[in-house]
């Protein structure tokens, strides 16, 4: 099982609690946690990457274990402790703003 | 008739009146979709527990939300708005080209003939199109595609497609506006399009004869003469009396005529309503003083009313989309300020109450006349 923290807003929409937990195919990388997160909420397609493009929208960030992973590909394995529900992969809104 | 059902978007959220015909006493639910920009709410003219709400975030983009029981509970329909074919470039504020890319919806318009039909405008400005509540939405590229979206430029606001008006007498014809682009009329269903801009003027466009560029802030239209149209410009209050044809300046005795709003009294077509603006750089009200003008001539002769307004330290405005009328009689007449207020007038903008004076800022306000 994989574990996905969401920010409050998207929760709101999705109607979910903040922590979900859902299998995803390995190898697991932050595409195959999109795909599967977006599967199981469609609401969530366009709020954290593109529809078409697929690329994470400027204002969210990707952590885990205390790793800033945005940057990384989509398509790089995620750390062990994400693969195996150790640790919490947590999709963040960037603070922007005062 | 029972009674209106006022429908408030603001910067973080959207709120929901409702009172009976006397529109003396208000119940207010909301916030719904707390946190997040409701840029604009509307009820179906055909069904009005059909409620649309275009619901949006700088993070996390945009959301189309639909009611089924008149905004008691809301599901999130489709938020999937992709440009038709290659989007190309408009104009930047500076006059370079800058590619084209979807920021929000500003504005939702259920369609008058069918009740699963909605129209979407949207930033970076063009029409969108729904035929299944929502669900799925195509660009009606025409627009786009007139030929003139290169020389398109953002307003302050971005560019966006901000007002959307059907003909009701038919239902081929429908206008469009654009800051900064201008007004443009399609008579074909939204196929092909004109640029309706003859007779106005701004000063930032240094050709006077300029088919587009004009920052068109708001049009409106009584149901009973779909011909003639009321346009607060950027600066100038215009009319057109040949579907946009040619517009006319009506600013007449106007305090100053920059302006975001516009409305047509549901039962007399030559009375509007404005709220006058200071200025261009100075987004509030003349004189600290918050007065809506009414013309009851079409325009050009403007008295101030100020009954249940406050009229000194008063620094706020009323944007675009933020002023409606129901169609009671008398007919009652309403808007919402960025401080936060809400203000209605049960008698055709003679006095006025706050019915909310605290929300977050207004973004828009429309109304429904239930039956």
């Amino acid at each position: 099982m994989i574990r996905v923290v969401l920010p409050g807003p998207l929760c709101a929409i999705a109607r979910v609690e903040r922590e979900l937990e859902f299998d995803v195919p390995g190898p697991v990388t932050q595409r195959r946690v999109l795909d599967a997160l977006e599967q199981r909420f469609p609401v969530l397609r366009g709020t954290i990457r593109d529809h078409v493009t697929q690329q994470r929208r400027p204002f969210v960030r990707f952590f885990a274990c205390e790793q800033d992973l945005s940057l990384d590909s989509p398509d790089a394995p995620l750390p062990d402790a994400v693969a195996q529900g150790r640790e919490p992969f947590l999709v963040v809104g960037a603070t922007a703003g005062g | 008739m029972s009674g209106v059902r006022v429908l408030v978007g603001t910067r973080k959220g959207a709120f929901i009146f409702t009172s009976d015909g006397k529109r003396t006493k208000w119940e207010i639910s909301g916030p719904h979709f707390p946190g997040w920009e409701i840029y604009h709410v509307k009820g179906s003219p055909l069904n009005p527990d059909r409620i649309y709400a275009s619901q949006c975030s700088g993070w996390f983009g945009q959301l189309i939300q639909r009611s089924d029981d008149g905004g008691k509970t809301w599901e999130p329909v489709g938020n999937q708005f992709t440009y038709d074919g290659v989007p190309g470039t408009h104009q930047w504020y500076d006059g370079t080209p800058h590619p084209w890319e979807f920021k929000r919806v500003w504005h939702l318009e259920p369609s008058r003939t069918d009740a699963e039909a909605v129209y979407a405008g949207v930033e970076d400005a063009a029409l969108f199109h729904s035929t299944d509540g929502g669900t799925s939405w195509q660009e009606l590229s025409g627009l786009r595609g007139h030929g003139s979206g290169p020389k398109w430029a953002p307003g302050a606001g971005g560019m966006c497609l901000h007002t959307i008006m059907q003909d009701p007498s038919n239902p081929q014809r429908m206008y469009i506006a654009i800051s900064a682009a201008g007004a443009f009329r399609t008579d074909d269903g939204g196929k092909t399009w004109t640029p309706i801009n003859r007779g106005l003027n701004s000063n930032y466009i240094p050709d006077p004869n300029a088919e587009v560029g004009h920052c068109v802030h708001h049009l409106a239209m009584h149901p009973s003469r779909p011909s003639t149209l009321f346009m607060q410009k950027h600066w100038d209050v215009m009319r057109s009396d040949n579907a946009g044809d040619l517009w006319t300046e009506v600013s007449g005795n106007l305090p100053t005529d920059f302006g975001f709003v516009i409305d047509v009294h549901a039962h007399e077509p030559e009375t509007i309503y404005v709220v006058p603006i200071k200025s261009d750089a100075e987004h509030y009200v003349h004189e600290g003083k918050l007065r809506v003008y009414r013309s009851r001539t079409g325009g050009n002769e403007w008295e101030a009313l100020t009954r249940g307004l406050p009229q000194e330290n008063c620094y706020v405005n009323v944007l675009r989309d933020a002023m409606a009328v129901d169609a009671l009689d008398k007919c009652g007449v309403y808007f919402g300020t960025t401080g936060g207020q809400v203000y209605a007038s049960n008698d055709a903008g003679d006095s006025w109450t706050a019915i909310a004076e605290h929300l977050p800022a207004v973004l828009s306000v429309e109304v429904q006349t239930l039956p």
